[in-house]
């Protein structure tokens, strides 16, 4: 894949100091991506010595979240610290990972990176249905769609994520250095519109709704694995004793896992988008987990993993934390 | 089965064949799913009316749910006070799949070779019609060729429709598909001497492709089954792995499956429904033990099984070459590349 000069300059940035870190005995690996067999596509990858540097890639479709890989990886690798490059979302992820016991600081070197927001490659394929995308060239805001007998010019930010779209914090919240420069907070109009939409409908219209985006849902787990939060040595919908999940294929079953997947990454999720970007089906699985961002953020004023001193929003009692749905429940 | 007589029928024409097929059979076709988030082809019931779409590549989801449902009733049983009662599952419709590309006709034979004496799947072999179409282009996933199949392949259709200057040519491969052929004869024209030495010139021309390469299977055969186990590569693979269930679950030839029984108020059925080796659960023992609990040993199984284990044992990789795996795969593992490193 061809790359635009921004992210050209990312890449070339990366890479050396990537191999200073290597020079300096500071890593033994350095956790980034490599070029993928197809295009819109991306390799998450380990370079493990100065060799492997110049397989390291940069561009707008690494939307796989690193932090997911980062306990395994170290666990293996004690001797040194891995590096990583990290965005905004990554990199609170990397916070909530450390907040929670699962990393320590010093195990990681990160490399610190503000984010211009992902691409969404199901945004492209979608327009192209039934055909075939060849090649895929992406400029600092334009990307070329190619196939046998088309080629169309888009505007990269129509084809961004959602949650890219409404990101607040596209800078690292923690790194040992940066790549480029901090771009500052992003002013977001309302980074709930997608919720308040839904919120607005009338309970039947929700329970339509939801049914409909699970429908396709065939239970690969694809959208739990590539999270960096979903870490549980059983998940529930593995348990068998006792048996919290049917393995049928029901609506029910269905309903169950999305609902209590997105409950357990409550006050956790960074809204990074990876659980998103790897359904094979296009579930818009991350408006569920959305909308306990937006609930934990209006009940607690947290958002997860931008301060790694802040204690978690939901295994921390304060004396002023909101109780009125107890107070509700004794009312009726 | 030799071609006895094969039918030429328009581009444009396409309709009223489904439509007259409509009337003896439950026709399955690929529609455009519009009403999801985001558009992609799936198989779906035909009503007549319906587009029938001509698109580069295979559906999202393969066949096998036709063969292999996800999940299979095996019986339903009742759990009185004093007495137990078996029944049989309910009997399924007949159907006919429309517009199967090879490879994905080609895994309903391919699967049958491990599930030869499962009275189930051969029940659905016998109940499921399908109707292949050769395909004029490849997506940059397919390798048909190199898996053992070909892009104008006839395994495990019962016709074969092929596209050639805007006209189906509509061979029977099958007896039953002959028959099916027979009945339209009277409504559509026959294909001339020359339109099938087009076709079978076309389908030479893979098949001389094909024969170009030397044999995938014979290589991995020679090759000494614990060397490929213990080669490092599988840790390189492996390392980006999520371990989902999307190249087992999308994957026409993968078929391993779970058994449990689901019970509510004194009814119950036993069912069986798909697993994945990707998964950890899959091999997890009852005493905690797990064979396969690293990562790797996970990704190696999946590879060594489909193009190891089983062209050991019959002779053919158990892929088809759909590319689906490759297509889906969130970290792009390619099987194609793993093939490749371990020839
Ligand atoms: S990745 Fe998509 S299809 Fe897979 S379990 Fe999650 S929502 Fe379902
Ligand atoms: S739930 Fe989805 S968006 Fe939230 S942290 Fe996990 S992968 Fe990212
Ligand atoms: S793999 Fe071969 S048969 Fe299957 S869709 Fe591609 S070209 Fe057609
Ligand atoms: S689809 Fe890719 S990431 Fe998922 S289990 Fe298969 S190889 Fe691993
Ligand atoms: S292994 Fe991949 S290419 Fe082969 S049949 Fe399965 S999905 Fe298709």
């Amino acid at each position: 894949m061809e790359n635009n000069s921004l992210n050209n300059n990312i890449l070339s940035e990366l890479k050396a100091k990537v191999l200073k870190l290597f020079q300096d005995g500071i890593i033994s690996g350095f956790l980034g991506f490599a070029s993928a067999s197809l295009p819109m596509s991306i390799r998450p990858f380990l370079a493990k010595n100065e060799k492997d540097i110049d397989k390291l890639v940069w561009n707008s479709f690494c939307t796989i979240n690193l932090a997911n890989y980062l306990p395994e990886i170290i666990k293996q690798n004690k001797d040194k610290k891995i590096g990583a490059i990290a965005t905004g979302c990554w990199s609170r992820n990397i916070v909530v990972q450390i907040q929670e016991g699962q990393l320590k600081r010093d195990d990681v070197y990160i490399l610190g990176v503000s984010s211009r927001g992902m691409i969404n490659s199901k945004n492209i394929s979608d327009r192209f249905p039934g055909k075939e995308i060849l090649h895929v060239k992406e400029e600092d805001h334009i990307v070329t769609i190619e196939g046998r007998g088309f080629s169309e010019q888009i505007k990269r930010w129509d084809v961004t994520r959602d949650n890219c779209k409404t990101c607040a914090h596209p800078d690292p919240v923690i790194y040992d250095d940066l790549i480029g420069n901090l771009a500052g907070k992003r002013s977001i109009n309302n980074k709930y519109s997608q919720i308040d939409v839904i919120e607005e409908m009338e309970p039947d219209k929700k329970w339509e709704w939801f049914l409909k985006e699970i429908d396709k849902c065939i239970r690969c787990y694809a959208c739990r694995n590539a999270c960096p939060l979903c870490y549980c040595n059983t998940c529930f919908v593995d348990d068998s004793k006792p048996q919290w999940l049917g393995k049928s294929i029901k609506h029910t079953e269905t309903a169950i896992f999305h609902i209590l997947r997105a409950y357990h990454c409550a006050g956790r999720c960074t809204d990074c988008g990876a659980c998103e970007s790897v359904c094979p089906m296009g579930i818009k699985m991350r408006l569920f987990t959305k909308k306990l961002e937006k609930d934990v953020f209006n009940l607690f004023g947290v958002e997860a993993g931008l301060d790694i001193n802040e204690p978690l929003p939901l295994t921390t009692y304060k004396i002023d934390d909101p109780e009125d749905f107890i107070l509700k429940l004794e009312k009726e | 089965m030799t071609l006895s007589k094969a039918l030429k029928i328009a581009e444009n024409e396409i309709k009223n064949l489904l439509n007259i097929l409509n009337d003896s059979f439950q026709v399955f076709i690929p529609k455009l799913k519009e009403k999801t988030s985001y558009k992609f082809y799936e198989w779906d019931i035909y009503n007549n009316g319906d587009e029938f779409n001509i698109f580069i590549g295979v559906p999202k989801s393969s066949i096998k749910s036709f063969f292999f449902p996800q999940p299979e009733t095996l019986f339903k049983f009742s759990i009185q006070k004093d007495t137990t009662a078996l029944k049989e599952p309910e009997e399924e419709n007949k159907r006919m799949l429309f517009g199967v590309r090879p490879c994905d006709a080609r895994s309903i034979i391919l699967n049958k070779l491990p599930y030869s004496e499962d009275s189930y799947y051969i029940k659905k072999t016998e109940q499921n019609i399908i109707i292949g179409l050769s395909c004029n282009e490849r997506r940059n996933s397919c390798f048909c060729l190199w898996a053992g199949g070909s892009p104008m392949g006839t395994e495990g259709t019962d016709i074969s429709l092929t596209l050639i200057d805007a006209s189906f040519i509509v061979e029977a491969i099958t007896e039953r598909g002959g028959k099916i052929i027979e009945t339209l004869g009277d409504k559509f024209p026959v294909a001339s001497t020359s339109d099938i030495e087009k076709l079978n010139a076309l389908r030479a021309s893979y098949e001389k492709q094909r024969q170009s390469i030397p044999d995938p299977v014979k290589k991995i055969q020679d090759k000494n089954l614990l060397e490929l186990y213990d080669k490092p590569l599988w840790n390189d693979v492996s390392l980006s792995c999520i371990n989902c269930g999307i190249c087992t679950f999308l994957c026409p030839t993968c078929y391993c499956f779970d058994i449990q029984d689901e019970t509510s108020k004194g009814q119950g059925k036993r069912i069986r429904f798909w697993d994945s080796c990707m998964f950890p659960l899959f091999t997890q023992h009852a005493t905690g033990h797990n064979p396969r609990g690293a990562k790797h040993q996970r990704v190696r199984n999946r590879f060594m099984h489909k193009l190891k284990y089983f062209p050991d044992r019959y002779n053919v990789f158990s892929c088809v070459g759909c590319g689906r795996c490759i297509k889906e795969c969130p970290v792009n593992i390619d099987i194609r590349e793993v093939l490749r490193d371990m020839l």
